[in-house]
Parts: C-alpha cells; structure tokens; sequence
C-alpha cells in the first residue's frame, strides 16, 4: 500500500513539475490542450517557424505572436460537459 | 548508429543568415561608444556603428551553436561595461562579455535551470533586467519564470545566484519588463492571462469573463525572495509592455499597448489611456484599429523627466508618445503624472527591434527586408502635427470614444543614412549563369510587400572605379613609381607598349613628360624606384639606373642576348637572359647597382623571377624565385655566403607565368608569414609558404582562377597588403578584416591584363590596371563583403519564380494577403463619396498598401536582371485571385511551344486553408520571353499547389490529387488523375517518367507514370512526417529535400523497388503489390539528415565556381545561403570527423547548446559533418589548435589547408 502511495505522490509531484504530465483518467480534451499548446509555444518559440506563418497571414510578426499566445487560452474550444 | 551512413556530406554556410530577431544596445566595449548586438538565428554580431561616416559596420559574429531565443544588456552599478544575458534553447542562461582587445566574446556564467529545447515551461521565451542590473528575470511563456540575482563579489566579478522561483501554473505570459524602480526592491512587471477556470467550465461563460492582468512580481533583496506584489485587470487585447523610466527620471510604471490603446499603469498612480491614432487616406478604411508591434524608450540627455517613446503601429507609423508630470514650485516634475499625449512622428518599416543612438541614429532591424540606419534630424518637437492627449480618452477599455485620424506623410524627423542589405526572407533562390561568366550567379526573390525585391547575388568585391581613359595604343605594361624613398605619393605612370615606353607624370592632371630620363624606344620590363632617389627601367636590352641628378648609368645586356624577366625591389635587382641565365644585382653603398660576379645558369628558359620586400632594418630580401618553362620554381639564396645557390624546387603542373614573394598576415602562426604565390600558364594559382630561414617551400593550396594566364601584382588595401591575380577575370587576395583567413575573391570588375598598386593624393589605396586600351584607376573600399548585391524591387510578397528555357528572364509570381487589389483601390479612389478631396498617394515602398480583410493583391511579373535590370511587365489578377504556383511547360501538342503556367487561388483563406476556387491559368511568350499574353483559364477545385511540365503535358498538384493535363483550345485538358498524398501536394519534380511528389505535411512519394496504361502509380514513400518547403532530385533514385521545421534531408529509394517501378509492363503489377502499412509498397530510407536552424525554401544541385564540384545549395527563409559538398573519399570522414569531436569539446557553443544534440534537434543527425564549427578551428588560439592538430597526428597547417581546400573547391 505504501508504494502505491509513494507511486502516486510521485506521480503528482511529476504533474506540478512538468505540465501535461498524462495521468490514467485524462481526457482527450485535456490532451488535445495540451498538445496544441504546445504546438503554439514552439511556433512563437522558434523565430523562423514565426516568421513563415507571419509571412503566410500577411500579418505583422508580433501580432501573430500575440495571436498565438492568445489561442493557448482555449486552442480547442470548450472543455465537455462533466459527466458524473 | 545514427551517425553512420553510406553517404556522407559537409555542411557550409555560405551567407549567414540576415533576419534579426532582437537588437539590443550597450556599451559592450566598456568604451563610451555604443554598439548593437544583434541576434539572428544562431548567431550573434556586434555591430559599430559609425557616427561620423553615418554606417553600421560589422566586427563580430559568433555562431553560438544554438537558438538564440532573447538576449539583454546590463550594467552593474558603477560599472561602464555592458554585459549581454543569452537565453536561448540550451535550458541555461549565459552572461558573455565582449573582449574588444581580442575581438571575440567570452562567457562568464553558464547556469542550468531546465530542460534544453524550446519549449512551452522552459524559462527563455522573455527576459528582463533590472535597469540598475541587479537582477534578471526570465519566463517562459506559460507558468515558469526564475530571478537571478547579479551581483560582484570582492574581486569585483560578475556573481549569479541560484535562482527564485515565482511559478503560477496555467498562467500565461504575453509580456515581461523590468520596471524602474530606480535603488528600491527590484520589480517586474508581466501580462498574464490565467486559463485555469475557463478549462474547467463547460459553459464558457468562464473564457468569455477571463482577464488580462498586469503583474508586479517583486524580488526582495532582504529576503531574498520574489513576491507578486500587485495585479490589476488591464485591457484585453494588450500584447506589448514598455518600461516608463523611474527614479529622478520619471513616474515608473509601465505603458500597456493594447488594439487601439496605449495605457499608463502604475501601482501608486491613476490610470491613462489614449487611443492610437488611425490613418486618414481614399483607400484606408476608417474603422481599423491598430496596435502597437514595436518600441523603444529614450532618455535625453541632462533634465530630469525628459523621456519620450517611439511606438510603431504594424502599418511601421512611428509614434512619439510623451508623458506630462505635475511639477512643484520649482518647475521641476513631481513624478505625479496628469497626462500621456501622443503624436505622428514618421514611418518607417516595421521592426522587431528598434534602438536609439545616443549620437542621434536610430536603428531599425527590420522585421522583413533591410534594416536601416537612420540620422534623427529633429524630434518632431514643434511641427504640426496635431497631439492628442488622454484628456480626451476614457480609462475603462470597453466605454466608447471617438477614434482620432492623422494623415502620414514623407519622413520630416527621420533621415537614411544606410539601408544594410537583408535577404530576409528568402521565398525562393536559383543559380544560373546568364552572364556567361566563368561561374554562375545566384537569383533569390526576397522580402515582403511593396518591400520586395528580386536579387542577384555574385561572388565578389565591389571596385570603386575612379579612372578609365583610353589609351593612343595598347599597351603591355603599366607600373607607377615614386622619385625618393620619402615621398608617399607616386609620381609616375609608366606605362610599355610593344616598342616603346611613355612616361605620365601624376599632378592635378595627368600629362605625358619626357625629360625622366627613362628610355622611351623600348619597351619596359620593369621599373623600380631604387635607393633613396634612384629610379631603375629594365627594358630587353639593359637596365637604366637613373639618378635624382639625371645622370643614367646604364648596364647593357650581353651581345646576342635579351633580358626576358626582370624582378627588383628597393635594393636589388635580378634579370634573366634570353640564354637561361640569371645576373643579379645589388645596390652598394653609394647607391650604384652592383653585379655579383656570376652568372647562375637554369636549366630551361627563365619566365618569371620574384625578389620579396627588403624587410625592415635589412638590406636584402634573402631569396629570389625563378620560375622556368620545365614547369618549376626553384628559391635561390641570395645571402651573401651562397649567392645564388639552389635552397628549393617545387614541381607544377604546368610553366608558372608569375611569381611573388610577400609577407602576408597569417591565421595560424598569428603573426606575418612570407608566402610565394605562384601563377601557372593554365590559369591556376599557388600559394605556398615560404620558410624564412632554410627557403623551404610548404603548404601548397590551389585555386583555380580562368583559362588565362595568371599574373600576380603586390598592392595595398585597406592597409593591408594583398595580391592582385588576374587571369580572365581579376581577383584579390587578402585575409579577412574579422576572421583573418585568407580570402582569394574575384572583383567585379572587367578582366584586366596588367595592375599595379597606385598611390596619389586622391586616392591613397588605389590600383592601376590595363584593360585592352583603357588605362583604369580603381580602389577596393570594403573588404568584409564577398557577395555582392543587386536588387529590383518588386510589387508584392514573392512566392515563387521560373527562368525562362532560353532567354535571360525570370517570371515571378507574387501576392500579398489582407491588401487592396489595385482594381478595388481604383474603384474606392473614383468614389467621390469616400474620396473627399483626399486622394494623395503615399509611395508603398514605405507606408505599405491600403489593407482589407479577405482581399489578395497578386500579379506576374517579368523581371530582367541583365540588361534593363527592371521589371518590364506586370500582369496583375483580378477577382481576388492569388497565384500559388508557376512552371514553364513546352506542350508537345502544340509543336514544342514552351507556356507559361500560373495556378492561382480564389477567396483564399490562408488558416484554415480554404478558398471558393482555384485555377490554372495559360500565358504565351512573346518577343523572345519579354512580354507574356494569357490564353485561358481552367477551373479546378482547390489551388494547385505544384505544377511541373513533364513529357510534353503538364503535371499539376491539386489537394491530393496528381493530374496530368494537355493544352487545349479553351481550357487545358484532363488526361489522368490519381490520389497520391494523404494530404496537400506542394511540390514536385521529375527525371524520366518518375515524379517525386511532396506532401504538405507526409513527406516525399514517389510516383511512377505507365505512359501505356496512363496511370500515375505511387510506389515507394517516408516513415516521418516531414513538413516539406522545398525538394530536388540529387539522382534518379535520390532526394534531397528541407521541411518547415528547418531540417535537411536526404532520401534513397531502395534499388529494389527502384527497379521494379521502372519495368516494362510492371503497371497492372504495381497497381496490385500489397500496400505496406497503409502506405506505399515501399519505404524510402533516409541517407543524411541535417539541422540548419533556418526553414530551407529552395534547395538545388549546383555547381558555384569555375571547376568546382556539385554541390547542394540551400536557401533558407532568414536569408541563410547553405551548401552540402559530398565527400568523395572515407579518409575525408574519417578526418573530418574525429576534427568535428575535438572541436565539438573544446570550443564548445557559447551559449551552452551541446552541439550534437542542436544538429539532431528533430531528428538525429545523420551522414552529415558541420562545416561551420570546423572552420571555427582557424579562430581557437594556437595552443589548442596544437593540442587538436597532435591528437590527429598532422600538422596546423595540413589541418587548415583540408578546411580551406573543402570550401574552396565548391564555394566561396
């Protein structure tokens, strides 16, 4: 019992440390955040991969960094409805 | 093993890439001079700017073997140096100083926080210091952000502490500034948006309610801990902080810029907003708001809160925003504030960063296309432009007001001083040699709106021609010569015709004289100035010694014998007769030539002869080199003990035709060596060192020049001196003014048949050659540049380009998202109603074009960069359609005809990609390619992506499908069709009836076309998913490709399959073979793979100099210029490779990147050794290169002449 206590605390202390640590119930809305948060913090990350979207939008490079950070807030729309 | 392969490439850069990304200002040589250091991929360069000449010169660029995320200056207090703080992917934070003595950077802490990688919770994405250095923070861009605290310690050090954390999970960063706060507790100041409820709500009421806060975290020295001291709600849309100055200076706080609004916030003061004024034009639509992109804060000189701001919009409009302050009896500012007024100040491109000289410059590092320089000719203090001021603004974000206009006009506050050329970004490159020169040249597309242009980029240094005159015959010979020792200047042009020699005399005008003394019935073969005042001709049949009293003292030639090769410095003299022997002489103590007794006998008929400079406090040069039709070079002795005896042979391959001894600079001893250049016959060019005690001849590199003979003139540039080789075209030798390497550069110039250095009052470093029967004087400015280039401005953003087959032009297509076609701008404009009155138009160029949601501006343009060197056509396209793609397809159904064919999209919606339409557009050529014609038009579903003329037909990408399609009379005709991608095709290539098909987002596929059953089978594709940007065919069963993520890569297709494909009658067979794993029947396996940082746009098999060997040259989006070499031999590999591990450990990156681990960023590399850091060999100091150079059991010298050698087979 004590090591699956550990195992859990362990777990836990994972998920506060490095963001979207998976755990055995995560859902796929939760996932799917995650990776395209991700995604949006490397596309404003690398400066290249910045820049070609920039140039694909017609936008301004800072504007589209905006936009991006912006887009982590909810990148895939609303989270469902809690089933109990 | 990864890095094992069959295959093997050397990874170059040929131009580093152009694109800043940050640029921050500082006082990084510890002087009061200021200089940028700017950021660009992964290299950092410290730039110097020059006030009194109004440029911006290089001295500095480090590859720092990583990517550079942010960088920051800062200062410890009482401090006069700036030291810079690097984030970047390496999950450490660095602090470099500049050394200005030694000229490089040096690193004084490396701290590991984190992971290495870009990543989402990996501090580095913003970094901010304490204006007074005490601290910096860094964050990353959700949840994580650490504080150091700077600190020295009693030896006066830069000291780091561990860091503090300040951590708030689901919490995002949009800004970070360090406010100035002046000696109290370090603050700093984030905008955070927390998405922890609206992630929990179902309903998302939560996401509509959510608010951006502005945060002030404050790092308590006492304590040594950091605390979010205050959050207050700010407007929604902001995106960009600025630091208001603190203190004795100002108010502290921060200015929030949000859409439309600029607000002052403080913790301790009252809000202040006000709006962003908008721009009045005919074409402007009146209810777009703006926000503010960039910006920087400035500090004036003496009166306490004199502070301005310079904001730039996304339209690049520059706005001074100000800030009034109550002030007390004394008129003095309180810190109090009443009031933030802002007013148009002038445009310019939009940047990513912008710095302020204090010498009155501003620098813009353009976000896209040149970074300039400007000169501040007034701050916009008393004009009429109006002000607006947050009197009139309300403080609440969502409370209405009346937006405020202005109407932007040509620079008044701003002047050009130097626009620095940038390729960035690069959309599209191709070498070709149109010209007919002895190497090609390289055509790009670059830039982005009515700032693009078309450029063409050429090996070599630009000349500055001063003279060309033509001549009363054509002469063989020039020299230029000063009459004493002491003069500075050249007093002379002699110049030597078949049979006779004339004298020109160097004054305000240059004039013939004759009273020199000089023999003028024959011709020359040298002339020297000799002594203090003796002049020496050397003509066929004797020498002249002339005196500064006009008496000549002549020495003839033995009967029956000429002289055929003359050399001669300030002391000496050596001539060789037509016999093969060889008389010298030696000035003697009253300044008479002196002959040696002996006559020393060659073997062959003497060519060419060279005596090095007499070295300073010496009174001969010690050897003398003689080069003879038996195809060698023998170094004499001319030491007074062995005069004339053998020390060395070098062996060539063919008769030299010029020689020259010179002391040049040297990399690899650091100091000067003596080297002997050599010029064969076959246009090839030696150098060799030439050892100053024994006359032993070493280190042989080879360069070949043109099929002309070589010849090899000793001159002076910059200071420095260099030699003149000139074969069918001139080139330069030199080191390079910042790495000190030897560069041998082409100049761009005509080929010319004799030089000599030139030294006059106008022109102190110049050069004087003989071209044909022009006498030209020019002079060499800048030596740092060895590409040279030229631009045509386009109209819109290029997206991609073809050469005509036969003549010299290229088509472009260009579009340009959310911007006004000229046939809306034409109608809005004819509109009285809109209109009223006001219909200036500002030239695009600078204030960019009138912009619309969902509108596309496109055209063709045929550009001509031989001749015209312009655009000589424009077809633009109407009805909101953008051209995607281009190829030239000559129809076999129409006898051959090559078509011009444009795919274009309509409505197109770049995100999630959609559009009403695409089509495919046929164009004819006229007047050999000048003019194009359209024919019709093709409607197809979606935009094609990728056309490509193949076996007489057209071959067109369109989604997933591959079509081929025939020429009809009203529309193109489809022939076969088949679904080939899971996704988008964007590129394609062919050799024979295989097609090479790239996916926007799977990879590369390969497909075959049955001509007897008309069917297109994919037969063989990849395990990755590649984002492919760009793809060649290197051969039949090879593909060299880059994707977006900016890797390079290299596929085979097994020979099994390649086989297969390519039978006879093998159609139904492939048509039916078993799908492996839901794909192809076959996998492609991967030969070399590649991190070059940069997005590779262009990528093609190339040959770059004359002679050289195939390489792969790569263009990437930020201006980067690549090439791949393919090793020939494993001895290479293996050298390289063991060189690349030592080099990889001790000279490890400065920002604390491993560099395997950089090079594999996505995918381990592969078969691939970089170039970059082995060159940096030649820059590590001689100990370890000494240390590297026993581990390798060879010599420094072997070593950097294998490093030289690799790039100078194939590159520049």
């Amino acid at each position: 019992m004590a090591d699956k206590l550990r195992a859990q605390q362990q777990l836990e202390q994972l998920q506060a440390r490095y963001v979207g640590t998976g755990h055995a119930d995560t859902t796929k809305f939760e996932w799917s955040s995650n990776i395209q948060r991700d995604s949006y913090a490397s596309y404003v990350g690398h400066p290249p991969l910045l820049s070609y979207m920039a140039i694909g939008m017609g936008e301004c490079r800072e504007k589209v960094r905006g936009a991006m950070i912006e887009k982590m807030i909810q990148p895939v729309g609303k989270p469902p409805e809690v089933q109990d | 093993m990864a890095t094992t392969s069959t295959m093997f490439m050397y990874s170059l850069t040929v131009q580093p890439p152009t694109a800043i990304t940050q640029a921050i200002l500082g006082q990084f040589a510890g002087t009061k001079e200021q200089q940028i250091v700017t950021a660009s991929g992964s290299r950092l360069t410290l730039h110097r700017p020059d006030p009194s000449q109004g440029k911006i010169l290089t001295a500095l660029s480090h590859d720092v073997f990583g990517i550079i995320r942010a960088i920051a200056a800062f200062r410890l207090a009482g401090s006069n140096k700036d030291y810079i703080i690097i984030t970047s992917d390496s999950g450490r934070i660095t602090i470099v100083e500049f050394l200005p003595a030694q000229n490089r950077f040096s690193r004084l802490h490396l701290e590991t926080f984190g992971k290495s990688g870009v990543r989402r919770v990996i501090p580095g994405q913003y970094l901010a210091v304490d204006p007074k250095g005490r601290a910096c923070l860094i964050a990353s861009a959700e949840k994580n952000k650490l504080v150091y605290v700077l600190n020295r310690n009693s030896q006066a050090e830069l000291t780091i502490s561990s860091p503090l954390e300040a951590h708030k999970a689901q919490t995002l960063v949009f800004a970070l500034v360090a406010l100035d706060v002046a000696f109290s507790n370090p603050v700093f100041a984030a905008l955070e948006v927390d998405y922890g409820e609206s992630d929990q709500d179902p309903t998302g009421q939560a996401y509509e309610e959510i608010e951006k806060t502005l945060v002030y975290y404050e790092l308590d020295l006492g304590l040594n801990h950091v605390v979010r001291k205050w959050a207050d709600p700010v407007d929604r849309t902001a995106t960009i902080l600025f630091q208001v100055p603190g203190g004795q200076d100002g108010p502290s706080g921060v200015l929030v810029c949000g859409e439309d609004n600029i607000t002052y916030r403080h913790s301790n003061q009252e809000a202040f907003r006000v709006a962003i004024p908008r721009r009045r034009g005919a074409t402007e639509d009146p209810q777009r708001k703006r926000s503010i992109v960039a910006g920087v804060m400035h500090k004036l000189k003496g009166a306490a809160g004199a502070f301005f701001f310079l904001l730039q919009t996304e339209d690049g409009d520059l706005f001074k925003v100000t800030i009034e302050m109550a002030e007390d009896e004394d008129g003095a500012p309180t810190g109090e504030v009443q009031r933030l007024k802002i007013k148009y100040f002038d445009t310019v491109p939009v940047s990513s960063s912008l710095c302020i000289l204090k010498s009155g410059f501003l620098f813009v590092a353009s976000e896209f296309g040149n970074h300039q320089f400007y000169q501040f000719e007034k701050l916009g203090d008393d004009d009429e432009e109006i002000e607006f001021t947050s009197d009139d603004f309300p403080v609440d974000a969502t409370e209405p007001y009346t937006p405020v206009y202005f109407h932007p006009r040509p620079a008044e506050n701003l002047s050009l001083v130097q626009s620095v050329d940038s390729m960035n970004p690069l959309m599209d490159c191709k070498v070709a040699n149109l010209t007919d020169e002895d190497a090609p040249q390289i055509y790009s597309i670059c830039g982005t709106g009515a700032r693009s242009t078309f450029r063409t980029l050429k090996h070599g240094l630009e000349v500055n021609e001063i003279v060309e005159s033509e001549l009363p015959g054509v002469p063989s010979a020039v020299w230029t010569t000063k009459l004493t020792r002491s003069d500075t200047f050249d007093a002379y042009i002699i110049l030597s015709f078949t049979n006779a020699t004339l004298v020109l005399s160097i004054g305000e005008t240059v004039e013939e004289v004759t009273d020199t003394g000089f023999l003028s019935s024959a011709s020359t073969l040298a002339v020297q100035q000799l002594g203090e005042d003796g002049l020496i001709q050397v003509h066929p049949k004797g020498i002249r010694h002339i005196r500064a009293d006009r008496r000549v003292n002549e020495w003839a030639a033995p009967q029956h014998r000429s002289i055929v090769a003359a050399t001669t410095n300030e002391r000496q003299v050596a001539v060789a007769l037509s016999s093969g022997e060889i008389v010298y002489f030696e000035m003697d103590s009253d300044g008479s030539l002196a002959e040696y007794d002996e006559k020393k006998e060659m073997t062959g008929t003497v060519t060419c002869l060279s005596l090095g400079e007499v070295p300073e406090g010496r009174v001969r040069s010690n050897f003398l080199a003689v080069g003879c039709d038996d195809s060698t070079v023998r170094i004499l002795s001319l030491d007074p003990d062995s005069t004339l005896e053998n020390k060395s042979v070098q062996a060539l391959t063919s008769a030299p035709s010029a020689l020259s001894i010179m002391a040049m600079a040297d990399s690899s001893s650091g100091g000067s060596t003596l080297y002997l250049h050599i010029g064969l016959y076959s246009g090839v060019y030696l150098r060799t060192v030439l050892d100053e005690v024994t006359g032993e001849l070493s280190d042989t590199r080879t360069r070949f020049l043109g099929p002309k003979p070589a010849k090899l003139f000793r001159v002076s540039v910059q200071g420095q001196t260099a030699v003149l080789a000139l074969s069918s075209r001139p080139w330069l030798g030199y080191s390079d003014p910042v790495t000190k390497a030897f560069m041998l550069t082409p100049l761009n110039y005509p080929g010319l048949e004799w030089g000599w250095n030139f030294s006059s009052e106008q022109c102190t470093e110049g050069m004087v050659g003989i071209q044909g029967q022009n006498l030209r004087i020019f002079s060499i400015e800048k030596l740092t540049d060895n590409l040279l280039q030229e631009s045509i401005p386009l109209s819109y953003t290029p997206r991609q380009f073809v050469r005509h087959p036969e003549h010299p032009y290229f088509y472009t297509i260009e579009s340009e998202n959310n911007v006004l076609s000229p046939a809306t701008k034409a109608k809005l404009l004819e509109d009285p109603a809109i209109v009223n009155g006001d219909a200036t138009v500002l030239p695009p160029e600078e204030f960019g074009y009138p912009r619309g949601r969902g509108h596309w501006a496109s055209c063709i343009s045929i550009v001509d960069p031989i001749t015209e060197k312009s655009v000589l056509q424009k077809v633009d396209l109407d009805d909101n359609e953008a051209a995607v793609s281009m190829a030239t397809v000559s129809f076999a159904s129409q006898e051959d005809e090559v078509f011009l064919v444009v795919g274009t999209g309509k409505d197109m919606i770049v995100s999630p990609r959609s559009s009403t339409a695409g089509f495919i557009h046929v164009y004819r050529f006229h007047e050999e390619g000048k003019e194009i014609e359209f024919i019709h038009k093709t409607k197809v579903e979606e935009p094609p992506m990728a056309l490509l003329g193949f076996q007489g037909r057209l071959l067109a990408g369109v989604g997933k499908d591959l079509r081929i399609y025939d020429l009809g009379m009203r529309q193109l005709l489809r022939k076969s069709q088949t679904e080939v991608v899971p996704n988008l095709i964007v590129g394609l290539q062919t050799q024979g009836s295989r097609i090479v098909v790239s996916d926007v987002q799977e990879s590369v596929t390969m497909v075959v076309y049955k001509f007897q059953e008309n069917k297109l089978i994919p037969f063989v594709d990849d395990t990755i998913a590649r984002w492919t940007s760009c793809t060649t065919m290197v051969d039949y069963e090879t593909v060299a490709g880059g994707d977006k993520f900016g890797n390079l890569w290299l596929l085979r297709c097994p020979t099994k399959a390649s086989e297969e494909a390519d039978e006879e009658g093998s159609g139904a067979h492939l048509l039916h073979e078993r799908q492996y794993l839901q794909g192809a029947p076959h996998r492609l396996a991967l030969m070399a793979h590649f991190y070059p940082q940069d997005i590779p746009m262009s990528i093609q098999k190339t040959n770059l100099v004359a002679g050289g060997r195939d390489c792969l040259l790569w263009a990437g989006l930020q201006g980067t210029l690549g090439i791949l070499i393919p090793f020939v031999g494993r001895e290479d590999v293996d050298f390289f490779q063991t060189l690349e591990q030592h080099m990889r450990s001790e000279d490890a990156p400065l920002a604390g990147r491993d560099h395997l681990i950089y090079r594999s960023y996505y995918v381990p590399v592969k078969g691939v050794i970089d170039g970059d850091l082995c060159e940096r060999y030649t820059l590590l100091p001689t100990d370890k290169k000494q240390m590297i150079a026993g581990e390798l059991d060879r010599s420094v010298r072997e070593i950097e002449r294998k490093i030289s050698d690799i790039r100078t087979r194939s590159a520049y």
